[in-house]
């Protein structure tokens, strides 16, 4: 019994074993990427067919927020130009807002705070698998679009961010016109009403509603407006996409 | 006479009671293989996507404390790690499999499902999220167009929806299946009650719910889907579900393996590969595929 047992378990493991090195020579290969990844326009294109570019991430209400909102990826940015930001409260602070826009902008927190802002409480999907839920409240990045004068040719809103990910490699991320236009995608300065912490982001990040964590860049120091973002970074569009995650982070 | 002619003899003599009909038609048995396929890819690939934050909870966040399940490691005095499985406030040592096993170089490392179970292999959430939805497509079209051929050509309808008679049988099919009892003959064509429920809801409840929550745990898709998560209890209850229904899964392979292994194995792959499956009653002829088809077609009518 004990033999036939162990044979199987050994059979099973075996099996299974031989299908994973399969799948990790593919997963190696030139090809076999390119093939799975197939499957990431069809995402974003069905996806965006089933639940159209309007409509709006769930609402919670103030009983539904984390007592601690897990802050994740860098928490703590040790670059001089963050540091010494950081060190003066972030009063000195200013979101550079440039790329194909008519008037080019340096705009300070209490600049923003004048511009149309919004308070949301929204569900946070990490792509690793957990949730957190936060009140945020922020500028609406579609009428900094607006007050910067964005070049309606241009297709992708990139952010720049503080935060170096290996050696200068800082992070990076990019969503579409239509993404960065959604009433629910904020340059937030705020978390659960109080100034944003510097582990969630301080003084600026991103809030996109219909995308998972890695979108929501935080530690902003500059948004260009552009046509493509092939020259930037790796030219996938963010740090972890030009690590193999999806530009499309809708699902 | 020589052996060649006993044996003929012999056959003979069994041949008369044995029939090779047509039982699965190409599109069924070309889409359960791609289901097989896809199915292993996906829970594969999946438990890597698992692994990356490997505890489940309920309701819309993942607090800490308030984890339902949790693949985790600790340090033993002398400094070795330990794997553990915890299930609500109960903890079992799992080490080998779950929380810590070997990795790729065959020193022990902290992850929950074990590397020979997960692709790919080491931990790389980015890749085995592409394959996973790769798998993902393969699955939901191969399952859609079962269910449209399945639906034109009345093999749902007639081998899958149990008839009154079937119910009323359904006493007899569960002794039958605890004694391990198999029909044989004409009886062994037809599909017992506990069969077609189980296909039924292996399709409708397993294949629908996984995708739909699947979905649900797509923040874009919440953005429509909002009142199906909260109606199974939020995002992390969604992520729960898919998690047992995909283990709900391998639970129905393990059962339909081992009962093809005990009722023919040989028998049945043949069916489920080429088409045709033995019967032991009848006479010997082979049945065409469109005889059978005709003949299905006129019992019906």
């Amino acid at each position: 019994m004990t033999d036939r047992r162990s044979f199987l378990r050994i059979a099973i493991m075996g099996t299974a074993s031989l299908i994973v090195a399969g799948c990790d020579r593919i997963s190696q290969s030139d090809w076999g990427p390119k093939v799975l990844n197939k499957a990431e326009g069809l995402n974003r294109r069905v996806q965006a067919l089933l639940s159209p570019s309007s409509a709006m991430a769930k609402e919670y209400t103030e009983a539904d927020i984390s007592s601690v909102f897990h802050p994740n990826g860098t928490t703590m940015p040790n670059t001089p130009a963050y540091q010494a930001l950081m060190a003066n409260q972030f009063r000195d602070y200013k979101l550079r807002v440039d790329g194909m826009v008519s008037r080019p902008a340096m705009l300070s927190i209490d600049d923003l705070k004048k511009i149309d802002t919004r308070t949301q409480i929204t569900r946070h999907d990490c792509v690793e698998g957990w949730s957190a839920i936060g009140k945020w409240q922020g500028t609406l990045l579609s009428a900094v679009l607006d007050h910067v004068g964005a070049d309606p040719q241009a297709r992708f809103v990139v952010f720049h961010c503080f935060d170096d990910m290996d050696v200068n490699t800082p992070y990076y991320e990019s969503v579409d016109v239509g993404e960065a236009r959604h009433p629910q995608t904020l340059l937030a300065f705020a978390l659960n009403d109080k100034p944003l912490p510097v582990p969630n982001g301080a003084p600026l990040r991103l809030r996109v509603g219909r995308q998972l964590g890695y979108k929501q860049a935080k530690y902003l120091s500059r948004i260009e407006v552009v046509k493509s973002f092939d020259a930037i970074g790796g030219g996938k569009g963010g740090y972890w996409e030009d690590q193999g995650y999806e530009w499309y982070a809708g699902i | 006479m020589n052996t060649e002619s006993i044996a003929v003899a012999e056959m003979d003599a069994r041949e008369p009671s044995q029939r090779l009909i047509y039982r699965h038609t190409l599109p069924i048995r070309i889409m359960h293989w791609i289901n097989v396929i896809a199915l292993s890819l996906m829970l594969f690939s999946g438990l890597q996507i698992f692994n990356a934050h490997p505890s489940l909870y309920w309701g819309n966040r993942s607090d800490k404390g308030k984890e339902l399940l949790t693949l985790g490691a600790r340090q033993d005095s002398a400094g070795h790690l330990v794997g553990t499985t915890r299930i609500g406030s109960h903890v079992f040592t799992t080490t080998g499999v779950l929380g810590v096993s070997k990795g790729s170089d065959g020193t022990p490392e902290v992850r929950g499902f074990p590397s020979w179970l997960t692709v790919p292999g080491p931990a790389w959430l980015a890749m085995g999220r592409r394959w996973h939805f790769f798998f993902a497509w393969v699955f939901v079209l191969n399952g859609l167009c079962y269910v449209g051929y399945s639906l034109a050509r009345r093999h749902l309808q007639r081998d899958l929806w149990p008839t009154r008679t079937d119910w009323r049988g359904i006493g007899h099919s569960i002794l039958d299946h605890i004694r391990f009892k198999h029909p044989h003959g004409e009886e062994a064509l037809r599909y017992n009650i506990l069969q077609r429920l189980a296909y039924l809801t292996v399709i409708f409840v397993f294949g629908v719910g996984i995708v739909l929550m699947g979905l649900a745990m797509s923040p874009r898709m919440d953005a429509v889907l909002s009142p199906l998560v909260e109606a199974v209890g939020g995002r992390q209850s969604a992520r729960t579900i898919h998690f047992i229904i995909a283990w709900a899964f391998v639970a129905f392979v393990l059962i339909h393996v081992f009962e093809v292994l005990i009722s023919g194995v040989f028998n049945q792959l043949r069916g489920m590969i080429t088409g045709y499956y033995k019967v032991d009653t009848g006479k010997v002829d082979i049945v065409k595929p469109d005889e059978t088809i005709s003949a299905e077609e006129r019992s019906h009518d």
